[in-house]
C-alpha cells in the first residue's frame, strides 16, 4: 500500500521538480541565477487556482480534453515502473496499452485544439500529430526487439537486457537509452523539436495547441505534459538502474537519474539551437534508425549466436 | 531651364530653384534617370492643385535629384512609375492615400496607413491552400500590425503585411508644433538618429553652423545607437533560434552599451541628448574613459559569442539559406540601409553622402560578403558594431582636441528662411532617414516629410519568407526588425 502511494506522490511532484531542474540548469548555463526549482509546482498550484476562460467557437470536446489528458497519463502511469521499480498492473503487452492510452490522449488534445477553430491551433496540431506518429513505430520497434530478447512481454523486460545479452545487452542498453531520450524530447516538446519558453506561436508545437487553455486546464495540460516525460524517464531509469537493488536504494537511484535526465535536457536545450521544422523528421529517424540497430542487434545475438 | 537640379544633402534649397514638368515628362524622365527614390511626396500648391516633388539618389556621387509637377484640380490620375520602376511602389501608395490623386495601372494599389478595414488582401485559391492571420495583437510586447500568410502546408507561398495601427499623424504634428522631442518620439528605437535628422533640417533653414564638438558628440551617439541595437538584435535571433546563451550574453552585453548612454544624458536610448544647434550634455573626459573602458569589454564579448555561435552547426543551419533577398530583388524594390547592404547593395548615406568628418578621421567602407539570407543580416549585424566601435574610438580621440568649444551653437531662435527647403539624410540603424521640411513666404514650416527606412523595407520582409517554413518567419522579421512606428508615422 506504501508503495502505491509512493507512485502517486512520484507522479504529484518528480515531474515539476524535474521541469524546475530543467530551468534551473538553463539559468546555470546563461549565466543567471534563476528562478527556484520549485516554481513550476507554485504556477501549478496558482494555475489551478484560477478561474477559465473558455471561447464561445469551441464544444464540448475542448472542455473534457485536459481530463481526457490527465487521466491517461495517469492510467498509463500504472503500467510503468516508477520508483519502487515495479509497476502497478503488470500483464503482458501491457506496452501496447500504454502505447496507445497515451495515443487517446494525444488524439483529444489534438481534437480540442482544432476545435478552437484558430488556424495557429489547426498547424500546431498538424506538427504534433505528423512527429508522433514518426515517433511510434521507432518505440514499438526498440520495445519489442528488447521483449523478444529478454522472453518478458512486460517493461520488466527492460531491467533484464544486459543479463540476457551480455556485452551486447551493453551495446543495446546504449541506444535505447539514446532512442528513449530523443522520444522524451519530443513528447515533451522540448528543445530541438520545440521551444517551450517561446512566445512565438507561429514557431510553437505543444503550446500552441493550448494556447486557449487557461487556469486549471491549463495547469492539468502542463501536469500531464510533465508526467509524459516521466514516464518516458522512467522507462530509461529501468533500465540503467541494476533491478536487484534494495528497495530504498533503488528510489535513491531512481531519483538520480531523474535528475541526471533534467540536467541533461537542461544542457542539450541551452547548447543548441532549434532545428528548422523541416527538419525535425530528420531528427526523429535518428530514433528510428537507431531502433534498427537494436533490433539487429537483438537479431544477431538470437539467431547469429 | 534644366529639368532638375542637383542639391546637397542639409543645405537650404530656395523653392522657387526647383524646375517643375508635366508629369508624363517627368515620369519619362524618372524612369531615364534610373535612380533611387527618396522622396516623392505630394503638397497642397493651393486652389486646389497639388504639386509633387520627387527627390532622387545618386549614391555613386552624393548628389540628390529634385524636380516637381504640378496636378491642376481636375488632374486625378496619372501612369503609374511603379510599372516601370518597381521601387516606387510605396511612395505612389502614399501619395495616393494623402492627395487622392490615382496612379494608374499601378499592380499593388492598397492602403498604406488608413483603411484597415477596407485593406484587399491577395487571394490565393485551392484545396491545400490555407491562411493564417497574424496580428495586430502580438504575443509579446512589440507594435501592432496585421500579417497574413498564405500557405501549403507549412510553406508560405506569400505575406501579406497590414500597417498603419500606429498612425498618429506625426508629419502634421511636425508642422503645429515642431521640436526635440516630438521629432525623437517618432521611432523609439532610433530616438537619436531621428533627432539628428530633425535639428539638421531646422539648422539649415535657421543658418545655424553648430561646432565641431557637438558634432562629433552627435555622431558618436549614432554610432552607439547602432551598436545597441544590433547588439540586442544578434541577442533577439539567438531568441527566435532558442539558442540560449547568445540571448543571454547579447541581452547583458547591449545593457553596457545602453547604460553608457544614460551615463551620457540621462536617458539610455539617448533621448534629449540632440537639440537644434548642438547637443544638451557635454561629455567629461572622466566618462569618456569610462565609455572606452565598457565597449573593450562589449568588443571581446561580442566577438567571443558571435564567434561561438558561428561555429555551432544547429545555429548556421538555422541561419544559413532563410529568408533570401537576392541582390537584384533588393534593387528592384529599393530596399535601404542594412537589409539592402546584406543583400550585397551597398548603400550606406554615411559614406554616400559623407561629412567632413568621413574624411578627417579616416572612416572607409569595408567590403561585406552579403548572401541575402538570415546568416548575412546576422554577420553584417555584427561587422557594422565592429566599425562603429573602432569609429567611436576615433571620434572620442579627436573630440580632446575640441574641449573648449560650446556645445550649442547661435542662432537657435532665428527664424526660418522663407519658402525654403531642405533635405535632411541621417543613417539610423536600420538605414537613411529622410526628413524633408519647407517653409512658406511667412517663415513657417509648411511641409513636413519624413521617411523612414521600414517605408521600403517591409516589402522586402515579405518577400525574403516565399518559400520559406511558416515557423521561420519569427526568425525572418528579427533579422530585419522593421520599425511599425517609423511605417505608420
Amino acid at each position: 500500500m506504501i508503495l502505491k502511494m509512493l507512485n502517486l506522490i512520484v507522479l504529484l511532484f518528480v515531474p515539476f521538480l524535474m521541469m524546475g531542474l530543467i530551468k534551473k540548469t538553463k539559468a546555470f548555463w546563461a549565466g543567471r541565477k534563476g528562478v527556484s526549482i520549485f516554481q513550476p509546482m507554485y504556477d501549478f498550484v496558482k494555475l489551478i487556482k484560477k478561474d477559465f476562460v473558455i471561447s464561445k467557437t469551441t464544444s464540448v470536446v475542448f472542455n473534457i480534453a485536459p481530463l481526457f489528458a490527465i487521466a491517461t497519463v495517469l492510467f498509463a502511469s500504472m503500467f510503468v515502473p516508477l520508483a519502487t521499480g515495479k509497476a502497478l498492473i503488470i500483464i503482458p503487452a501491457g506496452v501496447i496499452v500504454f502505447a496507445y492510452t497515451l495515443g487517446l490522449g494525444k488524439f483529444m488534445s489534438l481534437v480540442a485544439a482544432m476545435d478552437t477553430g484558430s488556424s495557429f491551433e489547426g498547424m500546431g496540431a498538424s506538427r504534433e500529430a505528423c512527429f508522433t506518429s514518426i515517433v511510434e513505430p521507432a518505440f514499438f520497434l526498440l520495445i519489442a526487439s528488447v521483449m523478444v530478447l529478454t522472453g518478458n512481454y512486460t517493461f520488466g523486460s527492460l531491467s533484464h537486457i544486459i543479463e540476457s545479452a551480455g556485452s551486447y545487452g551493453i551495446l543495446i542498453t546504449i541506444f535505447a537509452v539514446i532512442v528513449l531520450f530523443i522520444m522524451m524530447l519530443v513528447e515533451g516538446s522540448r528543445v530541438p523539436v520545440d521551444d517551450p519558453a517561446t512566445h512565438l506561436e507561429l514557431t510553437m508545437i505543444h503550446e500552441v495547441m493550448i494556447l486557449d487553455n487557461s487556469g486549471c486546464d491549463l495547469a492539468l495540460y502542463s501536469w500531464a505534459n510533465g508526467i509524459k516525460m516521466l514516464l518516458i524517464s522512467s522507462l530509461i531509469a529501468c533500465m540503467v538502474i541494476p533491478h536487484n537493488l534494495p528497495m530504498l536504494l533503488h528510489i535513491l537511484c531512481y531519483l538520480l537519474v531523474m535528475g541526471i535526465i533534467s540536467i541533461a535536457v537542461g544542457t542539450v536545450e541551452s547548447g543548441m539551437a532549434r532545428i528548422r521544422m523541416s527538419h525535425v523528421f530528420e531528427f526523429i529517424f535518428v530514433m528510428s534508425s537507431l531502433s534498427l540497430v537494436v533490433m539487429s542487434l537483438v537479431m544477431a545475438k538470437m539467431f547469429g549466436g | 531651364m534644366a529639368k532638375w537640379i542637383k542639391v546637397k544633402n542639409n543645405t537650404k534649397i530656395n523653392l522657387s530653384d526647383i524646375p517643375g514638368m508635366g508629369i508624363d515628362e517627368l515620369r519619362r524622365q524618372i524612369i531615364e534617370l534610373a535612380k533611387r527614390p527618396i522622396g516623392f511626396f505630394g503638397k497642397d500648391w493651393g486652389f486646389g492643385c497639388v504639386r509633387l516633388f520627387v527627390i532622387l539618389a545618386d549614391d555613386a556621387n552624393g548628389d540628390l535629384y529634385l524636380s516637381s509637377a504640378i496636378f491642376g484640380p481636375n488632374d486625378k490620375s496619372y501612369e503609374s512609375i511603379t510599372q516601370d520602376v518597381p521601387a516606387f511602389h510605396m511612395f505612389e501608395r502614399e501619395f495616393y492615400e494623402q492627395f487622392g490623386i490615382e496612379p494608374l495601372h499601378h499592380p499593388w494599389l492598397k492602403p498604406v496607413r488608413l483603411n484597415q478595414d477596407k485593406y484587399p488582401f491577395f487571394e490565393m485559391e485551392g484545396e491545400e491552400v490555407h491562411q493564417v492571420a497574424v496580428g495586430p495583437i502580438h504575443a509579446g510586447v512589440i507594435e501592432p500590425g496585421h500579417f497574413r500568410f498564405m500557405c501549403n502546408g507549412e510553406t508560405v507561398y506569400h505575406l501579406e503585411i497590414m500597417l498603419g495601427y500606429q498612425h498618429r499623424g506625426v508629419e502634421d504634428m511636425m508642422l503645429k508644433n515642431p521640436s526635440n522631442q516630438l521629432a525623437e518620439s517618432i521611432n523609439g528605437d532610433s530616438a537619436i538618429a531621428y533627432n539628428i535628422a530633425y535639428s539638421q533640417a531646422i539648422e539649415a533653414l535657421k543658418g545655424i553652423e553648430i561646432s565641431n564638438k557637438a558634432q562629433l558628440i552627435r555622431k558618436a551617439a549614432l554610432e552607439m545607437e547602432r551598436m545597441a541595437i544590433h547588439i540586442g538584435d544578434l541577442g533577439a535571433i539567438a531568441g527566435d533560434i532558442a539558442y540560449l546563451m547568445g540571448a543571454a550574453v547579447f541581452g547583458a552585453t547591449r545593457t553596457l552599451v545602453i547604460n553608457t548612454m544614460l551615463s551620457f544624458c540621462g536617458s539610455r536610448f539617448g533621448r534629449g541628448l540632440v537639440t537644434v544647434g548642438g547637443v544638451n550634455y557635454d561629455l567629461s573626459e572622466a566618462a569618456i574613459q569610462d565609455a572606452l573602458k565598457t565597449f573593450d569589454k562589449v568588443g571581446k564579448d561580442v566577438d567571443r559569442m558571435v564567434n561561438t555561435m558561428l561555429k555551432n552547426s544547429t545555429v548556421m543551419s538555422r541561419l544559413e539559406k532563410t529568408g533570401t533577398v537576392s541582390m537584384e530583388r533588393a534593387k528592384e524594390i529599393g530596399l535601404v540601409g542594412m537589409a539592402a547592404r546584406s543583400s550585397g547593395v551597398d548603400i550606406d548615406t554615411r559614406f554616400d553622402f559623407p561629412d567632413k568628418w568621413m574624411g578627417e578621421l579616416d572612416i572607409k567602407r569595408k567590403p561585406f560578403k552579403a548572401s541575402g539570407d538570415v546568416n548575412s543580416r546576422f554577420k553584417l549585424r555584427y561587422k557594422e558594431v565592429k566599425e562603429s566601435l573602432s569609429m567611436i574610438r576615433k571620434i572620442f580621440d579627436k573630440l580632446k582636441e575640441y574641449k573648449d568649444e560650446p556645445i550649442i551653437a547661435e542662432g537657435v531662435n532665428n527664424n526660418y528662411s522663407s519658402d525654403a527647403m531642405v533635405i535632411s539624410l541621417a543613417e539610423g540603424w536600420r538605414g537613411e532617414i529622410v526628413h524633408i521640411v519647407m517653409t512658406d513666404i511667412n517663415r513657417k514650416i509648411s511641409r513636413y516629410k519624413i521617411k523612414d527606412p521600414s517605408f521600403n523595407n517591409w516589402y522586402g520582409l515579405a518577400l525574403a519568407v516565399r518559400n520559406n517554413g511558416v515557423s521561420d518567419f519569427p526568425l525572418c522579421n528579427k533579422s530585419f526588425n522593421l520599425s511599425y512606428s517609423g511605417n505608420d508615422l
